[in-house]
């Protein structure tokens, strides 16, 4: 019976491709959309993990340079003389891959690849002048280097024992040393045998996963845009074929089909119809997550020096989350329709009755979801925190403002019935609300997609047009310059201003600031930082006191975390306290800094000599000139200001493309949407539309009729959009990413923008329209006359 | 249940339905009984409670009060899904609209209920096709048919599930007069054929006329 029960509903599909092909292009979408993103993140995961495993970061203190980036071999002796355990390590670059050498005798376990080596395969690790790598760095290191590929190894680095290293890079120095988590316990302190070294505990040595995070939430918020956009597809499609089987159902349930076998079978039905979905889904979001993850990739190391691979993996986390949206995503949307067979009762109606008149009372229900929504996005705006919250804030404003879109255009529509004048315009208005329950869904897909893309275009701008400003501000000098030693930076302090030049040394130390991991920069206060730098809060005289060392310049996001703002006081070390006299924004970083003055940072920091330098000059090329031959700078360690904004600014472009490429992807999706509704209708609106033909207006202009009507609706949705996309920008703007990165930005508005992404919106729309027009200009008179012949 | 035991039988059955001035007596203690190879007509105005009658006496609704007993089958004590099985093995409906399954063709359609009870039978299903005109339809949809065909396939359909008892609700009311003819001439033969109780709702007193027992239901009770 099971059999004949499935294939008869089964059957309904085979007859209906069109719905057929809707359901499953739906979800696969849907599902496709949401397992890509969820794939570029596992693999970035994936590269994080690795690379923590490789270089230790997070896990192991280290011993690093108070300055400079060097340490001799000879203190690694007398650190070890002296009883510290540890292990030396030495990095560089090789054609852009980095090559990290360590001995794998005395490294701590979890360190390199020394879970390799430490179990049992030392000897092969040991044998030869080789370096392991995985396959995709393999290909970029030289063909001279012999490589072993090892798949355990994170993306973009090579690793190797230490003397193999050492010679590949033509070193004798080490670059740091790992410290073993179990220390003898008498050892005398650092500063007492190595003073100009320093340790950095393992809290400090920075987590690429925490910093990342809000980057890869923001990308799953994309990813589950998409599938809610790509869902509601599948609700109208199930929807329609549910409405649609009303007869068979009751017929079955006459022939003696018990309703909870019914039921079952009906869930088994759409389970079946969703794994196809979601296997074609899991597919299409391989192809999607291959297609970005080289531009996330380039994101990721751009702003956080994270280094994810290029080629994409199967996983199971991804294709069961995938797989998982896809089954439930599916269930949710037949849910509805299944309790409304399992209450029906077996000798209703069998009349198709959807895309009727909705009656008040589900307009009612409709009200009351819509303002329990966007009150309980109010709600969230006023007290919660933390980024789950404002995502919920996200999420609860566009469904409150999703369902608020169709009641707002009854009422619209109501007037134009009344405000009509000639019977086919009156009809005109009139059938068109009656088709809105209909395509109500399909509506809201797009009014979503259309405001998520004003919300993130008007988020993106706005940023660019702070962020270039910001560039201008804080990169004031025409040229950077780091010098190589001690005396080509005394060169430069002494020798330059005689020319003209003046030279603003960059002082900098990672630390701790308020409990909260900072960069603690000592700057000499001048016309550029005072004429350039604009603050968001400030004393007055704020560079006056930066200066005298009774002030200090924090950037957003250490005030935000630290809890601070102008006038209190923060402690730099056991007996110097300086007050905030300025808040300063900082975009695209995501780590606290602190600016105090050069003397104060000098009489806490005596070790740190400046090698790095902002030059202010009137004529870059002869201070180049004079860099290069009178005092040996070499060319690499001279950087043009033009040259380092470029470059910010292509980072910054890049890492949009990705949140860029899901928005026309969520457009596109939404479109369908539209192009499936219409089709999927078509066939219900033959009966509607035959008397009107009857009365005498052609299937031409009928046709036209419809693309028209189309037209109203996708000028509408754009209507309504627009203020919704607005909040939407404005939540990103002042919630999300105050949340996320710690910095607020200012909101711009693009009416060009807008207009253009409206007329795109209106054209699709009516593409998506022109097929079913198109078709229903040409449907053959005898089809009309059918639905005559049917009437009894 | 002995062979002359009736097939269906109605003892003092009670049905209202609620309205908005009330609940309204549809059936009053109606008493009836069929037996097997019997042919009975129902006829009585719109509104009488014909189709109520028939819908409680195939299990597809449910009444206030007395006793419905279908093949040996006591369908107050029986639970939905019970229910929902003694129709499937022992009773067949046409309706006046037919009620085919639009997605499947003739074939299975006259296969269907016989399938879903367990017992469908290939060659009376072939044979059923041949004595009802069907046999170049089979791999035709429902849509394409004929109203007068597309009763044969509900025709077929019941007869196919070898039913016990075979309810008909106005099965011609659908078909013009000479269509209705056939059509009835061929329910009757088959019914004859496989020996199963008829109870047919009708209007008209020519069809009542040629079942074997004529009832007529007025103001819910049986004259």
């Amino acid at each position: 019976m099971n059999r004949a029960c499935l294939s008869a509903l089964l059957s309904h599909w085979v007859r209906n491709p069109l719905q057929l092909f809707a359901f499953l292009t739906g979800l696969a979408l849907a599902t496709g959309l949401w397992a890509g993103v969820q794939a570029i993140n596992a693999e970035a995961r994936a590269s994080y993990d690795a690379a923590a495993a490789t270089l230790g970061k997070g896990q192991f203190d280290q011993i690093v340079p108070a300055t400079g980036d060097v340490i001799a071999q000879a203190d690694f002796v007398t650190l070890r003389r002296a009883g510290w355990l540890v292990s030396p390590v030495v990095e560089g670059q090789i054609d852009g891959v980095r090559i990290l050498g360590f001995d794998p005798l005395s490294s701590p376990i979890g360190f390199g690849v020394s879970q390799r080596t430490q179990t049992g395969d030392l000897g092969a690790f040991l044998d030869g002048d080789r370096l392991f790598a995985n396959a995709e760095t393999t290909g970029q290191l030289p063909s001279g280097i012999g490589v072993v590929t090892d798949p355990s190894v994170a993306p973009g680095i090579a690793v190797g024992e230490i003397g193999v290293v050492q010679r590949l890079l033509k070193r004798t120095d080490l670059s740091r040393l790992v410290v073993q988590p179990e220390q003898p316990l008498q050892r005398p302190a650092l500063a007492d045998i190595a003073p100009h070294l320093r340790l950095k505990s393992a809290s400090q040595t920075a987590d690429v996963g925490e910093l990342t995070d809000s980057f890869h939430l923001n990308l799953t918020a994309f990813g589950l845009l998409s599938f809610a956009v790509g869902i509601f597809i599948v609700y109208s499609t199930i929807g329609l074929a549910f409405e649609q089987r009303r007869g068979m159902v009751r017929t079955l349930r006459a022939l003696g089909v018990s309703l909870p076998r019914l039921i079952a079978l009906m869930v088994i039905e759409v389970l079946l119809l969703a794994l196809v979905g979601a296997i074609i889904g899991i597919f299409l979001g391989y192809i999607v997550a291959g297609v970005l993850l080289p531009d996330v990739a380039v994101t990721l190391r751009g702003l956080y020096g994270a280094d994810v691979a290029g080629t994409l993996q199967f996983r199971a986390s991804w294709l069961g989350s995938g797989l998982a949206v896809a089954l439930l995503g599916s269930l949710a949307a037949a849910v509805a329709k299944i309790w409304q067979i399992a209450s029906m009762p077996i000798l209703a109606s069998a009349q198709s009755r959807a895309w009727s008149m909705r009656s008040g009372r589900a307009r009612g229900v409709q009200t009351v979801l819509a303002a329990t929504s966007l009150l309980s996005a109010v709600g969230l705006a006023w007290f919660g925190t933390g980024l789950t919250a404002g995502f919920a804030l996200l999420g609860c404003f566009l469904i409150g403002a999703a369902l608020t879109a169709p009641l707002l255009m009854h009422p619209v529509l109501a007037f134009a019935v009344s405000a009509a004048r000639t019977p086919v315009a009156r009809w005109f208005w009139a059938d068109t609300r009656q088709q809105l329950p209909g395509l109500s869904l399909a509506l809201m897909a797009l009014m979503l997609a259309i405001s998520a893309n004003v919300g993130v275009a008007t988020m993106v701008s706005s940023f660019r047009l702070t962020f270039v400003a910001f560039l201008d501000q804080r990169l004031a000098p025409e040229l950077y310059v780091e010098a190589a030693n001690a005396a080509q930076a005394n060169a430069i302090e002494t020798r330059l201003p005689d020319s003209g030049v003046t030279v603003l040394p960059l002082l900098a130390i990672d630390t701790q600031v308020a409990k909260q991991p900072t960069r603690l920069f000592g700057v000499r206060v001048g016309p550029t930082y005072r004429d350039n730098w604009v603050f968001l809060d400030a004393q007055p005289n704020a560079w006056e006191r930066v200066s005298a060392g009774s002030g200090a310049v924090a950037n957003e996001q250490l005030a935000r975390r630290a809890g601070l703002w102008v006038g209190d006081s923060v402690a730099l070390g056991e007996d110097q306290t300086v007050a905030l006299a300025a808040i300063v924004a900082d975009y695209g970083n995501p780590r606290g800094q602190l600016v105090i003055g050069e003397a104060s940072f000098r009489k806490l920091h005596p070790e740190i000599e400046p090698r790095q330098f902002g030059l202010r000059t009137d004529d870059p090329e002869m201070t180049r000139r004079i860099l290069v031959s009178d005092l040996g700078l070499a060319e690499s360690a001279i950087t043009d200001q033009s040259a380092l904004k470029a470059t910010s600014l292509q980072v910054f472009d890049r890492t949009f493309t990705v949140t860029a490429a899901l928005n026309v992807l969520t457009l596109v999706v939404a479109g369908f949407a539209m192009l499936m509704s219409l089709l999927t209708l078509a066939d219900l609106r033959v009966p509607q539309l035959a008397p009107v033909w009857a009365l005498g207006i052609t299937r031409r202009r009928i046709g036209k009729l419809e693309l028209l009507r189309t037209l109203v609706f996708a000028v509408m949705v754009c209507i309504i959009a627009l203020p919704v996309g607005l909040v939407l920008a404005w939540v990103l703007l002042a919630i999300i990413n105050v949340e996320a990165f710690g910095w607020r930005l200012p909101m711009f508005l693009f009416p060009g923008d807008y207009f253009r992404l409206f007329l795109l919106s209106v054209l699709a729309a009516i593409a998506a329209a022109s097929w079913p027009s198109l078709r229903l200009m040409r449907l053959p008179p005898a089809r009309l006359l059918k639905v005559f012949a049917n009437e009894r | 249940m002995t062979d002359s035991d009736p097939v269906l039988a109605l003892r003092d059955v009670w049905k209202s339905f609620a309205s908005a001035d009330g609940q309204v007596p549809v059936l009053r203690g109606v008493d009836l009984a069929v037996s097997s190879g019997e042919t009975v007509a129902l006829t009585g105005e719109s509104g009488s409670g014909k189709s109520t009658l028939l819908h409680i006496a195939g299990g597809l609704d449910t009444f206030d009060k007395g006793n419905v007993r279908l093949a040996g089958h006591d369908l107050a004590a029986m639970s939905d899904a019970k229910r929902a099985a003694v129709r499937r093995s022992e009773v067949a409906i046409i309706f006046q609209q037919f009620n085919l399954i639009p997605s499947l063709n003739v074939a299975d359609n006259i296969a269907f209920q016989a399938r879903i009870a367990g017992h469908a039978d290939e060659v009376l299903i072939a044979d059923l096709a041949g004595r009802l005109g069907l046999s170049d339809q089979l791999r035709k949809y429902p849509e394409a048919l004929s109203g007068g065909q597309q009763q044969r396939v509900a025709i077929a359909r019941a007869i196919a599930a070898r039913p016990r008892v075979l309810l008909a609700d106005e099965p011609t009311g659908n078909l013009d007069e000479r269509t209705s003819a056939e059509v009835l001439d061929e329910l009757l033969a088959l019914v004859a054929d496989t020996g199963a109780a008829l109870l047919l709702v009708t209007h008209s007193p020519a069809i009542a006329a040629r079942m074997g027992r004529r009832l007529h239901l007025s103001k819910g009770q049986l004259v």
